[in-house]
């Protein structure tokens, strides 16, 4: 039964990464503008490519 | 005979740039037809530089150019000022320079798409990145190759002029950032989850089954886990408790604290001594709801300002003249005796004397009067007017800061106390509530204490967590939350929440005539007298085009006619009118006694009705014609309101203006003693002072600057605008022009939110009663408490949010 410590102990590690992701997001700016983004993907560049 | 507003040639004939009506077809540019000239130059540039595209990505994106000024040459001198330039500027290296624009025209998908292409108009800049909703332009240039004035006119000629005022100076563009809330949310998720997992065998198994040595391994690790939650996610309510308890006043966030400290403590001391599993899973589930409560209360137009002082409608820069010539230097460093030059349109910044030039001042932003007040030489011209017509050069009499209009600002009267804080209804309740707590949590200690100090420090502390108001916490973020984002849809922007809740205890509601209940800019021109043809109408178009004068501007506007005749000899008498020649007629356009000629007799005539509105007399060949009354219009949809209102609020109207419009007000808004006229923006300010003075809880709407103080005074300040990015003065809600008429639902609304947030309470504080009960009785099992406060929490959440929605449709919103 003892494995369920080391399991325990991946699955924290794991979920760690995912927060240090989150708190790396958060002060890369991420979440300070969560709109246009969005839109800003939508615009093809073509015209780039022409040149 | 009425000449109506607006009559079109070819209606639906609409300008390929801004969307606008066009006048005309005359302005064109590759089959392509605009409203007026400035919106067929942005075309051009774009047409040039292949941009095209920008009228693809959304209909008609462009920004009406009718209203700039199109003498602009000098108006962005000031940004070759090295000072101006090291203020405006972020960052730079001497290579690469970095700045912030506001740019309130944002709106569409081609804003977007123009504004980050600007490296593609000038080759200087390198990046150009637009954040939407702040409507924050960042830019990232090598000023070797381009300087910020060239930055500045390539916006404006696209027409997209960022806001520049003396406020973004000196305290740069301020970002609204909750980045340490999203941390606190970011470790407190985590945390939770890991708890709820390492918890779930204590509440699957039967008690006892679970491996001895597992139970404390998951116990300690759970109190590993929860110790950031508490003494990092849950800081701000730790802070919270303590100012309150400094300020003598116990606040919600007292009992939360009290609750979460004895959990983790009693947790912790099971854990450790190896008697129980705690009850970390609830404190940090709890911790976890209440920040997610946080956030979504924390909804903020970050677009909007409402904040703005006196500073922000201040330019920047004022032109100086002295010995070498002019110069351009910032408003901030003028100094008694300096000589200014102020243009058409431009805003005298501080208190001086008028020394050369015609003023036409313009006080709309002081006083609301809308039409300009002639001044001559050696007069005062007070900080806040706008020049309108020629060049006036004044000197100046006392600093910006000296002047009368920031003495005005910086009253002590304006500085808003921080009271929402402490008179919330929540905090309120929050009071009696920890002491009720504290009374049934002893008498449970002092009921267990015979039989055993254990069992009586048990019940002790099972009280006090299980008695955590969280449900009651939760309740004013979600409700006031979910209203904050219901009004929004509606146009009605609420600084914070607390203004929805304030606004629910308003009784007297203070409105500002011009701007605020009337139209701004529009007014219903209509003619009496005798016959008027259609020659006489282009006569008199002819002549009022030379005028700069906005009642000229009015009688313009208003006359459909698209042909000229050729003026001779155009004579403007100041404060009398405007004569010329025109087609060998002598025309006359101006007061009674000026178009009469001092001709007693024909005065009389003009004069036989009595005077309610502005008029402007009309005289043809030395005979008079009748006169262009111009009134005010009301908002649509005025009437009803009123009428709606009255029954449960007292109203009141004070204007900066004269009492001609008293008769029709009354109309509207009944009792007649309740409208005062001539009001200073002191007076006001007074008024509502006076008013809370006598217990009334005062709602003020107003419009401009000269209502800022009453603004600020009232308990609820709401700015009326036509357009929300426009500047509106300091206040607690920005209110779209066009939903004015829904202001008594948007009231009626605050009020049924507060008894929602009352109605949720009450079901919290059941579940407390409920739980306490049992907490008394016996000891509580964590299981109990993980269920039974999530639930509770819950619970509210759903209740409030469904019915505020719910409610929201009923009432029509």
């Amino acid at each position: 039964m003892s494995v369920i410590v080391i399991l325990i102990f991946f699955s924290v590690l794991v979920a760690g990464g995912f927060l240090l992701a989150f708190l790396w997001a958060v002060r890369s700016g991420q979440y300070e503008d969560k709109y246009t983004p969005s839109v800003r993907i939508l615009f093809d560049n073509d015209e780039e490519k022409k040149k | 005979m009425q000449i109506s507003e607006v009559v079109n040639l070819k209606e639906g004939t609409l300008c390929y740039h801004c969307g606008d009506i066009c006048k005309s077809l005359d302005i064109q540019s590759g089959a392509k037809i605009f409203c007026c000239t400035g919106c067929k130059t942005v075309y051009e540039i774009l047409h040039e530089n292949n941009m095209c595209r920008y009228y693809d990505l959304d209909e008609t994106p462009g920004i009406s150019q009718k209203k700039l000024d199109s003498a602009l040459s000098s108006r962005y001198s000031y940004l070759d000022d090295p000072n101006i330039i090291r203020q405006l500027i972020n960052f730079t290296d001497g290579n690469i320079s970095i700045c912030n624009f506001v740019i309130p025209q944002v709106h569409c998908l081609s804003c977007i798409w123009l504004l980050e292409k600007l490296h593609k108009l000038n080759k200087g800049i390198i990046h150009s990145e637009i954040n939407f909703l702040q409507k924050n332009l960042n830019i990232k240039f090598k000023p070797s190759e381009v300087s910020l004035r060239e930055i500045v006119e390539l916006l404006v000629s696209v027409g997209y002029e960022p806001q520049i005022s003396l406020n973004d100076i000196e305290n740069k563009v301020k970002y609204h950032s909750n980045k340490s809330l999203y941390y606190k949310i970011g470790v407190a998720g985590f945390c939770f989850g890991n708890i709820m997992l390492l918890s779930f065998p204590e509440y699957l198994a039967p008690i006892g089954s679970l491996e001895y040595s597992f139970k404390q391994f998951f116990g300690l690790l759970n109190l590993l886990l929860g110790a950031p939650v508490l003494f990092y996610s849950a800081i701000d309510y730790f802070k919270s408790a303590w100012s309150g308890i400094k300020q003598r006043s116990i606040n919600i966030d007292f009992p939360i604290v009290l609750g979460l400290v004895v959990l983790f403590a009693r947790s912790a001391f099971e854990i450790i001594t190896n008697t129980g599993v705690g009850f970390i899973d609830s404190m940090t589930g709890l911790i976890f709801f209440l920040l997610i409560g946080k956030i979504f209360q924390s909804k903020t137009y970050d677009a909007l300002n409402f904040d703005r002082n006196y500073k922000s409608y201040f330019p920047i820069s004022v032109t100086v003249k002295n010995k070498d010539g002019e110069t351009s230097i910032p408003v901030s460093n003028l100094e008694n005796g300096n000589r200014i030059l102020i243009r058409n349109n431009e805003l005298i910044p501080a208190d001086a004397i008028l020394f050369n030039g015609i003023a036409d001042i313009d006080y709309s932003f002081v006083t609301g009067e809308s039409i300009p007040v002639r001044k001559v030489a050696g007069e005062i011209i007070y900080a806040g007017g706008r020049q309108c017509g020629s060049v006036i050069e004044l000197e100046v009499l006392r600093t910006v800061s000296q002047s009368y209009l920031t003495q005005l600002w910086n009253k002590d009267a304006f500085i808003k106390k921080d009271e929402d804080k402490f008179n919330s209804i929540v905090n309120i309740v929050g009071k009696y509530f920890t002491g009720v707590i504290l009374l049934v949590a002893a008498a449970a200690f002092m009921y267990w204490y015979p039989t055993s100090l254990r069992t009586a420090i048990n019940a002790f502390t099972a009280v006090l967590i299980i008695a955590c108001p969280c449900g009651i916490a939760l309740t004013s973020p979600f409700a006031l939350g979910n209203a904050i984002r219901i009004l929004g849809r509606y146009k009605f922007y609420a600084k914070n929440t607390g203004v929805i809740e304030r606004l629910s205890k308003i009784d007297t509601i203070v409105f500002d005539k011009t701007g605020t209940i009337t139209q701004t800019g529009e007014a219903n021109v209509t003619f009496n007298g005798s016959i008027f043809n259609n020659y006489e109408l282009k006569l008199v178009k002819s002549l009022v085009r030379n005028s700069t004068h906005p009642l000229s501007g009015r009688i313009y506007d208003a006359i459909d006619t698209k042909e000229f005749f050729e003026v001779k000899s155009y004579k403007e008498l100041s404060g009398k009118g405007i004569e010329a020649f025109i087609d060998g007629v002598n025309i006359k356009l101006g007061s009674a006694l000026f178009a009469a000629d001092n001709n007693k007799v024909l005065l009389n005539k003009g004069k036989n009705i009595s005077k309610p509105d502005t008029r402007v007399f009309l005289s043809i060949n030395g005979s008079i014609k009748g006169f262009f009354a111009i009134n005010n219009i009301y908002r649509t949809g005025l009437d009803d309101m009123t009428s709606a209102l009255k029954e449960n609020y007292e109203l009141i109207v004070t204007s900066g203006d004269n009492d001609g419009e008293k008769e029709n007000l009354t109309k509207y808004f009944g009792n007649s003693n309740r409208i005062l006229f001539n009001q200073s923006p002191q007076d006001k300010l007074e008024y509502v002072k006076k008013l809370q003075g006598s217990g009334n809880k005062v709602l003020m709407i107003g419009d401009g600057l000269n209502d800022a103080g009453a603004l600020k005074q009232s308990d609820v300040g709401i700015a009326i605008s036509e357009d929300i990015t426009n500047f509106s003065p300091a206040c607690d809600a920005i209110f779209d022009a066009s939903e004015f008429s829904n202001l008594n639902k948007i009231i009626g609304f605050a009020k049924t939110t507060k008894k929602i947030i009352i109605i949720s309470f009450i079901i919290s504080i059941i579940y407390n009663i409920i739980g306490v009960t049992m907490a008394f009785q016996s000891e509580i099992s964590p299981l109990l408490a993980a269920i039974l406060m999530p639930a509770s929490s819950i619970t509210v959440v759903l209740f409030t949010v469904l019915s505020t929605n719910l409610m929201a449709r009923k009432e029509g919103l």
